[in-house]
């Protein structure tokens, strides 16, 4: 505002402004977030501290002691490992479900694109309202799906409420809710792909694997490298879902990282070893989002190029 | 791919149901809920003609709940209010602040401005947690914990990078040249953003305002740490429904159709934008 004023009055200001400008329209929304920078600073010197809320006089530093001790802390090599395992199991079978519905729907017709439509539902739930949908339908006492898995012999079938089922019944509502992400990504990836290949491929009288895995698979490879990763950056930090369904548990059964840091900070009021674990999972992000970055950049540049 | 045989298309149809209803079943069965008595709820096996009833809506609506235990008290109506505004007050800020800067970003390449935008790209990537943490801290210190304000801030780091990423790509997409060819007509810099640039990127900017709002929405972590019960949104305020109201399922299932309703009719209305927005513009729907 105040640039657009001074070029109006003195056109001879215009240079300087010009340069200025961009930093005054920027300017606002970096405020906003360099407050938010400021706590992120603040995390990597409360996970060198030995800071408990209970404790607040026997607050100082230990410098790596949170850190070294993950080493020999049975509960922290289990949130790792239960991290991983979701986020790979997930984005693994979101990305087998996706891209074998995209191709289902890849043809342009009315049933399809309705159908592809009302998949977009599940995905624009909040994913926490979408793990209590699925805590009502999973209740031993009324529940719709308890009741299908007594049908089938599962008289005993306890869901989020048993340790071997747990992981199981949250991976479920996880595919329920972000199956369509990739779905979508890659549907309109396989829409933008050229048709020459395949009508060559046609012509030619090709074996429809040999057209699936030497052109339609090398070609989407990009679609499904972003979407893949562009996944696995938000699934590994899951916590509305787990949270909403279990709050972890049973036990320590789902305690990932989030859900873990946010049990250490609130329950066990240990800020220290709750700013320790966000600052690893933050590392396994950063280099996660680098490589996702990238891909992103090159995808966005074909995309700019096609459109 | 036109010669499809009858076999080929049976087994096509036959997953495509099952998608449908693996993917629709819980939305229409907890709408379905939403109609039903608790007593018609806990009936086994689970009926699929039952009377509709709107009592649970009309608990809600209006916050008393007469069982036969006696009346129970119920806050949703505030959760419901407080995700609108938080919300839309939230994606308004969010536009104001990052309309101009996406426009900064798109227009001019100044120093550090690649720099600039990939921090605030990479918000979007970072643990929530990491920086709500700390941030309860600060929070209770700045008298910002558990106020409307507190929690429009923290939206941000939502909203922010969202707005700023697809709008930028609107921007970068319209020609420079228009907006020069109106600048030596003699317009100020303001008056050519304002009748120009921010006319030519409506659309984005409709579509990244409607997507931040979904999002801010939907969001569950930040309030969870942030907000207590009066201003907690319905993702929250659900989960507190359920632990405090026990066993009144048809009210939670009510409760849960009214807190999707608003996202899921934007996303249909929206549903052209989504796929670039979700994506952040890599994907070109």
């Amino acid at each position: 505002m105040t640039a657009a004023t001074m070029q109006r009055n003195k056109p001879s200001g215009f240079r300087i402004s010009k340069k200025v400008l961009p930093y005054v329209l920027s300017l606002p929304a970096l405020l906003v977030c360099i407050g938010i920078l400021i706590p992120f600073f603040t995390s990597v010197v409360y996970s060198f501290q030995r800071y408990r809320l209970s404790q607040p006089w026997a607050r100082q530093f230990n410098w790596g002691d949170n850190y070294i001790s993950f080493f020999t802390d049975p509960r922290f090599w289990n949130t790792l490992e239960i991290s991983l395992l979701y986020a790979g199991i997930t984005v693994l079978l979101e990305l087998l479900l996706g891209l074998g519905i995209a191709m289902l729907l890849q043809k342009r017709s009315t049933l399809n694109n309705f159908i592809s439509i009302m998949l977009l539902m599940p995905l624009m739930t909040a994913p926490a309202l979408a793990a209590l949908m699925w805590k009502l339908m999973t209740n031993p006492g009324f529940g719709v799906l308890s009741y299908l898995a007594s049908l089938i012999g599962l008289q005993d079938f306890r869901w989020a409420s048993s340790p071997s089922t747990a992981l199981f019944t949250v991976v479920l509502v996880d595919i329920w809710v972000y199956t369509p992400f990739i779905m979508i990504l890659l549907l309109a990836g396989l829409r933008s792909l050229p048709t020459q290949p395949f009508e060559a491929a046609a012509l030619d009288g090709v074996p429809r694997s040999f057209v699936f895995f030497r052109i339609t698979l090398p070609m989407l490879t990009p679609y499904i490298l972003t979407a893949t990763l562009f996944r696995l950056l938000d699934s590994i930090q899951q916590f509305d879902i787990i949270y909403a369904m279990t709050q972890g548990g049973p036990g320590d059964t789902l305690t990932v990282f989030q859900v873990e840091a946010y049990l250490n900070f609130f329950q066990s009021t240990n800020v220290g070893r709750s700013a320790a674990l966000m600052i690893i999972l933050w590392a396994i992000t950063y280099f996660l989002s680098n490589i996702f970055i990238k891909n992103w950049l090159r995808l966005r540049e074909r995309a700019r190029g096609l459109a | 791919m036109e010669h499809t045989s009858l076999l080929e298309r049976i087994l096509r149809g036959m997953a495509l149901t099952l998608v449908v209803i693996f993917f629709m079943f819980p939305i229409v069965w907890i709408l379905m809920m939403s109609f039903q008595t608790n007593e018609t709820i806990l009936r086994i096996p689970p009926q699929l003609v039952f009377k509709p009833t709107l009592a649970n809506y009309t608990a809600l609506i209006t916050g008393k709940l007469t069982t036969a235990a006696g009346t129970l008290d119920i806050a949703f109506m505030r959760n419901l209010w407080n995700s609108v505004f938080l919300s839309v007050t939230s994606v308004a800020v969010a536009l104001l602040l990052g309309v101009p800067a996406a426009y900064a970003f798109a227009r001019h390449k100044f120093r550090g401005s690649e720099d600039i935008a990939f921090t605030l790209l990479s918000f979007r990537f970072a643990p929530a947690l990491l920086v709500l943490l700390p941030l309860t801290l600060y929070f209770q210190k700045l008298g910002l914990a558990n106020t409307y304000i507190g929690l429009i801030w923290v939206y941000q780091l939502i909203c922010l990078p969202l707005i700023l990423w697809i709008v930028r790509g609107y921007f970068e997409d319209i020609p420079a040249d228009i907006e020069y060819a109106y600048r030596i007509a003699g317009h100020s810099w303001f008056a050519t953003f304002r009748k120009i640039a921010l006319p030519l990127a409506g659309p984005g900017i409709a579509a990244a305002g409607l997507l931040a709002f979904i999002f801010a929405w939907n969001n569950f972590v930040f309030a969870l740490v942030l907000a207590s019960a009066d201003k907690q949104p319905v993702t929250v305020g659900a989960l507190a429904f359920i632990t405090s109201s026990g066993i009144q399922y048809g009210q939670i299932s009510a409760a849960i159709v009214l807190s999707i309703t608003p996202t899921l009719a934007l996303a249909l209305y929206a549903q052209r934008y989504l796929v670039e927005g979700l994506s952040l513009g890599a994907v070109k729907g």
